[in-house]
């Protein structure tokens, strides 16, 4: 074969062969031509329409622009929460070049602190993605445009001019309100709305910011805009401006909001004020609080270190979630189911300043007596002895049963994200609670809103409008046109009549709170105070010695005494007697007639307290800061968990009365005097966490 | 012959030329619309290499043939030299590296080593007798001519010129009359070889590349971006395109590479089916040239020259623009004549060179007979 091969092996053969050869290999190359024409009229006619989509989705970039929020509105109109024109400054992590460098040099540029700095530092660690992190907001434009001029060297820096979210009275409606913040991984995961991750956007995250998240929120704006590879915008193509969310419009009083929060002072408590024709809150006042205005970038380390470590619980909205024992407060109440089983209200019982019962004496809180007394005497001088008696006469079942026609241990329809309902005992609760059998001095502890009896103020509120108007009330939070029509409780209007004489006889009358008295002449208010005890009596006197062990001072009222308008509820936690609350109660309402004086009288108290509510928070905050430094634990990652930490500490707090309820409680003796203004209020943090 | 032409520059071979320097102004265009509008940085020194490299070009095609035989044997040497130079730089530097840095040059040996090894390898078999074509010693020195510069080549490691050094010797061998059957085993082995390679030869970049050119959807935003965006660029642009200076791949970033390797999917997304049908048959042209100039190569080593150097060309405008069309994995060669770039500019004008030489030598000795 070789041999062969070698010999045919000449100039014509291989000129031959590199004839073939050049012509196969230049058809090759002509094949290939075809094949790169054929390719290329594919990919560029008939692929034309996807690849030019491909090209515009490209080149087009789609921003959200974060909508407008609706404002939250009083009842007169006033907004509660708006928006403030404002400078921003976001973040987008992922293009970040120099994460470390950028941040420090924002911090300089914008005169951050070091812990915000550090703060910023952390939540790029965590972010991820394109979701941009706010470093500043509410910036002025000076500081703004000095940003904004070194963009181009400082990649993955974002400046936009926005709104954001804006308090007016900051903490008075911290509680009641909410407060709004850049969404949650685990929000974004449920709703899947590119809103969420929008730079600037913020979602309600407590209160009613969150329960009117959608009428809020708004139709967001987009703007279209031709971008580079890396991001850089070259040009504005389109853009549809935002449609601002609905305002919400509620039956809340601003000013009388803010005034009743300021005149809680140093104060841990609530006040609630409603019209009892309408079941309209007029007031929820909730003290201490946080100011929302600081909550809408995040809550700082610092501030909810300061927060956190004050005893009073300034994250519990005390309207909602304080439970209390709601002492002589339900004395009215009791009266009324006594009433109703029949007793005459002019039967006197004789009160030696002891009941006998079985072996057992319960005392009166007046250990002389007050000798004989009817129903009128016994709430007016809130007698414990004479409804000891009663109440053993008619039973516990009647007087739980009115507890709970009057709203205790009843949940109300209201938009709000959490409310405790407390407990109203009797025989079969405990028997399924504690598996014991109802004892004597239970009902004594219970008619005296003792024991395991709780409320909270917002349903001690409603009991006071039920008993005032003898309707069966229920609350409500938005402004609706008409005045809706209640049914009534089925009191027969004498006991009505009696006992609203009865209770204008504690302030106007022979009396408990004989200085609960309006400063006019031609309005009278009535009301009951009560006292309650949170440990036995040898553990604490009541108004001195740890905070916590302090009573808890409270006071229903309503007025006019005749023609009840206004019912409300004040509650001081630990004030000491209800010494603490009634003046509050009387200067609200001093407020809520005559302004002017009302507001007189507390400027006297702020000079003495040391500012307002929100330049004291910010004194605190100050203080705090300074001594923090830039070292202090962060918050909790999610909101939800600051709230469901604070929720299950608040039902903590609630059970604490459960210790002494396993006996009688001896009532303290003159309960509702006030308080001497003696022991100075620590502003400063006692470093006991949530009063436990 | 028009009198009023000069001779010496009517009996230049303006079928190829014309063509040629259209190619070359319409790159300068692209390069233009890829600056963004601008001459600076790339059209300018485009233009200016293209009148340097034909100076060059018309320097090489007055080299008498002798000349050009005896200095085959040297020239590859020296390349070799060179490649082997760069090896020992990079090794020095602690690193690989393709480039020596000659004062104000800048040299890529590896791009000289492609019309080098058609070179070699036209005198090579040229030299050989007959007889000897069929035998081992006609493969043997080949293959090894072929496989050193291929091997340092590896090492850089740059698999594109690689590729393109092999299949220039190849071709060269394949006109020279190996046995047929050589090719097929060759090309059998080869099939075999290749996962091998691919497995133990081939960096992991490389390997990246050749699986996101199988699959580009699989890394998007990685490897794969490349072939997608271009693919999208030529494809946008339609049958006329967007217009000049209007691409918003190349001008947005988005097109990587827009003035080198991806200079054609630059140019189609502008110019559309059209502007890419008139670059490929400007091509065609340039390269049917070159083969009949090769046909009419009076003796055996300018034939296997000239076919060499025509297949040098046409390889990197394949390997290119299956590339930037998405039927070819990503290897980092240039489109000759239109993208930016001193080294494959020099190549392929040596290649030109090399053909009008070869042109000159015809025109110069008419042929004799039927020889």
């Amino acid at each position: 074969m070789r041999e062969k091969r070698q010999q045919i092996v000449s100039t014509t053969t291989l000129r031959n062969a590199y004839d073939r050869r050049s012509f196969t290999i230049g058809a090759i190359q002509g094949g290939i031509g075809l094949l790169l024409a054929g390719r290329l009229a594919y990919l560029s006619i008939a692929e034309n329409e996807k690849y030019q989509t491909e090209s515009e989705s490209n080149r087009v970039n789609l921003s959200l622009i974060a909508p407008r929020r609706g404002w939250i509105l009083d009842r007169n109109g006033a907004p509660l929460a708006s928006n403030r024109a404002d400078f921003r400054v976001d973040v987008i992590p992922e293009r970040l070049v120099d994460r470390e460098t950028t941040i420090d040099q924002l911090g300089e540029l914008l005169e951050l602190e070091p812990a915000r700095i550090n703060e910023i530092k952390g939540a790029l660690e965590r972010s991820r993605g394109f979701k941009p992190v706010e470093v500043a907001a509410g910036l002025d434009y000076e500081k703004f445009a000095a940003v904004s001029v070194r963009l181009p060297d400082m990649q993955g820096v974002v400046t936009q001019r926005g709104f954001s979210r804006f308090y007016p009275t900051g903490p008075a409606v911290g509680h009641l309100i909410g407060y709004v913040g850049p969404a949650s991984a685990e929000e974004y995961e449920r709703e899947r709305n590119p809103l969420l991750i929008a730079p600037g956007f913020k979602i309600g995250k407590d209160g009613l910011e969150k329960q009117f998240e959608q009428t809020l929120r708004g139709v967001p704006g987009a703007r279209r805009v031709e971008v580079t590879a890396s991001g850089r915008i070259i040009r504005d193509l389109e853009t549809r401006e935002d449609r601002q969310g609905n305002a919400v419009r509620l039956t809340i009083d601003g000013p009388l909001q803010d005034y009743a929060a300021r005149r809680l002072g140093l104060e841990s408590g609530s006040v609630v004020v409603m019209d009892c024709n309408t079941g309209e809150l007029l007031c929820m006042a909730s003290m201490p609080s946080f100011d929302p205005n600081s909550f809408s970038d995040g809550i700082g380390a610092v501030e909810y270190k300061m927060l956190r470590e004050n005893e009073r619980v300034p994250l519990r909205n005390k309207v909602l979630k304080g439970l209390y024992p709601p002492g002589s407060t339900v004395k009215p109440m009791v009266g009324m189911a006594l009433m109703e089983q029949g007793i005459d209200p002019e039967e006197t019982v004789y009160c030696g300043g002891g009941l006998r019962v079985g072996n057992r004496v319960f005392r009166c809180w007046n250990r002389a007596g007050h000798g004989a007394v009817d129903l009128a005497k016994g709430i007016a001088q809130s007698c414990d002895v004479y409804f000891y008696a009663m109440a053993q006469r008619v039973g516990m079942d009647p007087i739980a049963a009115m507890a709970r026609r009057c709203g205790m241990g009843q949940e109300f329809q209201l938009p709000v994200t959490s409310q405790f309902y407390g407990t109203v005992p009797d025989p079969e609760w405990k028997r399924q609670k504690y598996g014991r059998d109802w004892q004597a001095f239970d009902t004594v502890n219970a008619t005296i809103g003792q024991g395991y009896m709780l409320a909270s103020p917002l349903q001690l509120a409603i009991m006071a409008s039920r008993l005032a108007t003898g309707q069966n009330v229920f609350p409500r939070l938005t402004l609706e046109a008409g005045s809706p029509s209640f049914e009534r409780m089925g009191f027969p209007a004498n006991n009505v009549g009696y006992v609203r004489q009865a209770m204008s006889d504690v302030v106007n009358g022979p009396g408990t709170a004989g200085r609960a008295r309006l400063p006019f002449d031609d309005i009278l208010m009535a009301g009951k105070t009560g006292t309650a005890q949170v440990v036995s009596l040898d553990k604490s006197d009541g108004r001195s010695g740890p905070w916590r062990y302090r009573d808890h001072g409270l006071f229903i009222f309503f007025a006019p005494y005749d023609n009840p308008r206004y019912a409300r509820a004040v509650v001081i936690e630990h004030g000491g007697g209800s010494g603490a609350a009634y003046p509050i109660a009387r200067d609200v309402m001093t407020f809520m007639f005559d302004p002017q004086q009302g507001l007189e009288r507390l400027r006297t108290l702020e000079t003495e307290w040391g500012g307002t509510a929100q330049q004291r928070l910010d004194k605190s905050y100050a203080q705090y800061a300074a001594a923090a430094g830039a070292i202090v634990r962060p918050p909790p990652r999610r909101d939800e968990e600051i709230f469901d930490r604070v929720e299950a500490e608040a039902r903590a707090a609630a059970a604490q009365t459960e210790e002494i309820a396993n006996a009688p409680i001896s009532p303290r003796t003159n309960p509702d005097a006030i308080r001497e203004p003696n022991v100075a209020p620590t502003t400063a943090p006692t470093g006991e966490g949530g009063g436990q | 012959m028009n009198s009023i032409i000069p001779a010496p520059i009517a009996r230049q071979p303006w079928q190829m030329l014309i063509p040629l320097f259209l190619l070359v102004g319409f790159g300068a265009a692209v390069l233009y619309s890829a600056a963004g509008g601008s001459m600076e940085p790339f059209a300018a020194s485009h233009l200016m290499r293209f009148a340097l490299f034909m100076v060059m070009a018309a320097v090489i095609a007055s080299l008498p043939r002798d000349l050009v035989k005896l200095l085959a044997y040297p020239g590859y040497i020296a390349v070799l030299v060179l490649l082997i130079a760069v090896e020992a730089i990079g090794a020095m530097g602690g690193g690989s590296q393709r480039w020596l840095n000659l004062g104000p040059i800048v040299l890529q040996p590896s791009e000289l080593m492609k019309p080098a090894i058609v070179l070699v390898l036209a005198k090579f078999f040229s030299a050989l007798p007959f007889g000897l074509i069929p035998t081992w010693r006609a493969l043997i020195p080949a293959v090894g001519m072929i496989g050193l510069p291929m091997s340092l080549v590896l090492m850089q490691p740059d698999l594109g010129t690689a590729l393109a050094i092999g299949f220039g010797g190849a071709v060269v061998m394949f006109l020279a009359g190996l046995p047929l059957r050589w090719f097929v085993t060759g090309g059998a082995m080869g099939l075999v070889a290749a996962p091998l390679a691919f497995f133990f030869v081939l960096k992991e970049y490389q390997q990246r590349r050749v699986t996101t050119f199988l699959d580009p959807e699989s890394d998007p935003l990685g490897a794969g971006y490349h072939i997608t965006q271009s693919k999208i660029a030529i494809g946008s642009g339609g049958a006329f395109g967007k217009g000049f200076n209007n691409g918003s791949q190349s001008h947005l970033n988005y097109l990587p590479e827009p003035h080198t390797d991806f200079v054609f999917a630059t140019m189609a997304e502008e110019w559309g089916f059209v502007g890419g049908l008139f670059v490929l048959i400007i091509f065609g042209i340039i390269l049917r040239w070159g083969m009949r100039v090769a046909r009419r190569a009076q003796d055996r080593f300018s034939r296997l020259l000239a076919a060499g150097m025509t297949f040098t060309i046409f390889f990197y405008v394949a390997i290119n623009l299956m590339m930037v069309m998405g039927f070819a994995p990503i290897v980092g060669i240039p489109l000759p004549f239109m993208s930016h770039g001193g080294s494959s500019m020099m190549t392929n004008m040596i290649c030109i060179g090399t053909l009008m030489m070869v042109n000159r030598w015809n025109r110069e000795a008419p042929r004799l007979g039927l020889k």
